[in-house]
C-alpha cells in the first residue's frame, strides 16, 4: 500500500535515547515522519532529524497538546496529504499497528481511527495504571457520549479533511479527552481498532504519572464551564 | 443578615467574571472604578474608625476589623481570578508565537513535502 499521503505525526520531549529507533521504524512503513520536539533540553531534535523525521521545534515547551496541534497544522500545509497518524515518541507503540489502522480508515471511509489497548493484547500494564485508565475511560465516555475503550491512546489516524475543524486548545494533557469530545460534537465517523500497547520500563518512565489524571480532569473541568458560560 | 447577602454576591461576582473571562474595555473601567473605590473606603476606614464599625454594624457584622476581613475575602477572589486570567491569555499567545515560529522553520534532512 502507498503510504505516500499519510504524515505521521510525533510529539517528543526529552526522548533522545528512544526516538531514533522509533522515527527509523515509523519510516520502513511511513515516508513521511514529522517530530515536533516540544522544547526538549537533550538531542531528542537532532537524533530525530537524523532518523530522516522532519523537525519542528517549539522553543518552549508547551505540552502534547500543543505539540500535536503544531504538527496537525504542519500537515494541512502539505499538498497531497490525506491521513495523520499520532504516534508516541517512547515507543509504545506498533507501527504494524499504525499501519492496519491507516488501511481501516481507508477502506471504511472514516474520519477517525481510534487505537484502543484494551479491547487488544495488553503487555505488562501495571494494576495502579489499569485502573487510572479505566477510570478516566468511564469519565471520557459518559462525558464524550463515545463508547470507547481506551480514551487515551496516542495512536491515532486522523482524515485531512477533518483537521481544520478539529483545532486543540488543551495544550497539556487533556488534549486527549477534548479530541474525543469534538468527534461527538462534529458527528465525525470514527472507528476503534484493537491494538498492543509495549510498556517497557523505559516507556513507563516517560509516561505521565497517574496523579496527573486529576490535572486533566481540572482542565476540562474549567473548559467545560467555559464553553456553557 | 445583610452581610451575607453581601459576601455571597461578591463571591457569585468573582465566580461570573471567571467565566466570563472578557478582556473588554467595560470590564476594565469597571475595575478601575471598584479600585478607586476600594481606595476611597480604605482611606475613610484609617480616618474614622468608627465610621467603619458603624457601617459594619448597618450590615450585621460586629467590629469593623471583622468586615475589613469579610471584604479582602472576596476582593482576594476578585484579584486571584483577574490573575489567572491574564496568565491564561499570555499562556495562549506564547502558544501561537511558539508554533508560529515551528512552522516558519521546519528542519528536514531529506526532501519532503511536494516532491512532484
Amino acid at each position: 500500500m502507498k503510504m505516500d499521503d499519510v504524515w505521521v505525526v510525533v510529539p517528543m520531549y526529552n526522548e533522545a535515547s528512544a526516538i531514533a529507533a522509533v522515527v527509523h521504524d515509523l519510516r520502513t512503513v511511513f515516508p513521511r515522519v514529522v517530530c515536533v520536539d516540544d522544547g526538549s533540553v537533550d538531542q531528542t531534535a537532532v537524533e530525530a532529524g537524523i532518523a530522516g523525521a522532519t523537525v519542528l521545534r517549539h522553543s518552549v515547551n508547551l505540552g502534547q497538546g500543543a505539540a500535536l496541534q503544531t504538527g496537525f497544522d504542519f500537515v494541512a500545509r502539505q499538498p497531497g496529504a490525506n491521513w495523520v497518524v499520532t504516534f508516541d515518541a517512547d515507543g509504545q507503540h506498533l507501527v504494524s499497528d499504525a499501519e492496519r489502522m491507516v488501511g481501516v480508515a481507508r477502506s471504511q471511509d472514516l474520519d477517525v481511527v481510534l487505537a484502543s489497548r484494551f479491547a487488544g493484547a495488553v503487555d505488562n500494564i501495571p494494576r495502579v495504571r489499569r485502573t487510572v485508565l479505566a477510570a478516566a475511560v468511564a469519565y471520557t465516555r459518559w462525558s464524550s457520549k463515545l463508547a470507547v475503550t481506551d480514551t487515551h491512546n496516542g495512536l491515532r489516524v486522523i482524515s485531512t479533511r477533518v483537521l481544520p475543524r478539529l483545532s486543540l486548545k488543551q495544550s497539556r494533557m487533556a488534549h486527549a479527552s477534548e479530541l474525543l469530545n469534538r468527534i461527538h460534537t462534529l458527528g465525525l465517523a470514527y472507528g476503534e481498532v484493537p491494538t498492543t500497547v509495549v510498556y517497557t520500563p523505559y516507556s513507563l518512565k516517560k509516561t505521565q504519572t497517574n496523579l496527573n489524571s486529576i490535572n486533566i480532569l481540572f482542565d476540562l473541568a474549567l473548559a467545560r464551564l467555559r464553553a456553557g458560560s | 443578615m445583610i452581610i451575607k447577602l453581601l459576601l455571597l454576591a461578591g463571591i457569585l461576582g468573582a465566580v461570573v467574571t471567571a467565566l466570563r473571562s472578557s478582556t473588554s474595555m467595560t470590564y476594565l473601567a469597571v475595575r478601575r472604578v471598584a479600585l478607586l473605590a476600594f481606595a476611597g473606603a480604605a482611606a475613610v476606614s484609617v480616618l474614622s474608625p468608627s465610621t467603619l464599625t458603624w457601617v459594619a454594624n448597618r450590615v450585621g457584622v460586629g467590629r469593623g476589623t471583622d468586615l475589613v476581613l469579610y471584604g479582602l475575602v472576596v476582593v482576594f477572589l476578585f484579584v486571584s481570578i483577574g490573575v489567572y486570567q491574564r496568565i491564561q491569555h499570555l499562556e495562549e499567545r506564547i502558544v501561537r508565537l511558539t508554533r508560529t515560529l515551528a512552522l516558519n522553520d521546519p528542519d528536514s534532512r531529506e526532501a519532503d513535502g511536494p516532491e512532484e
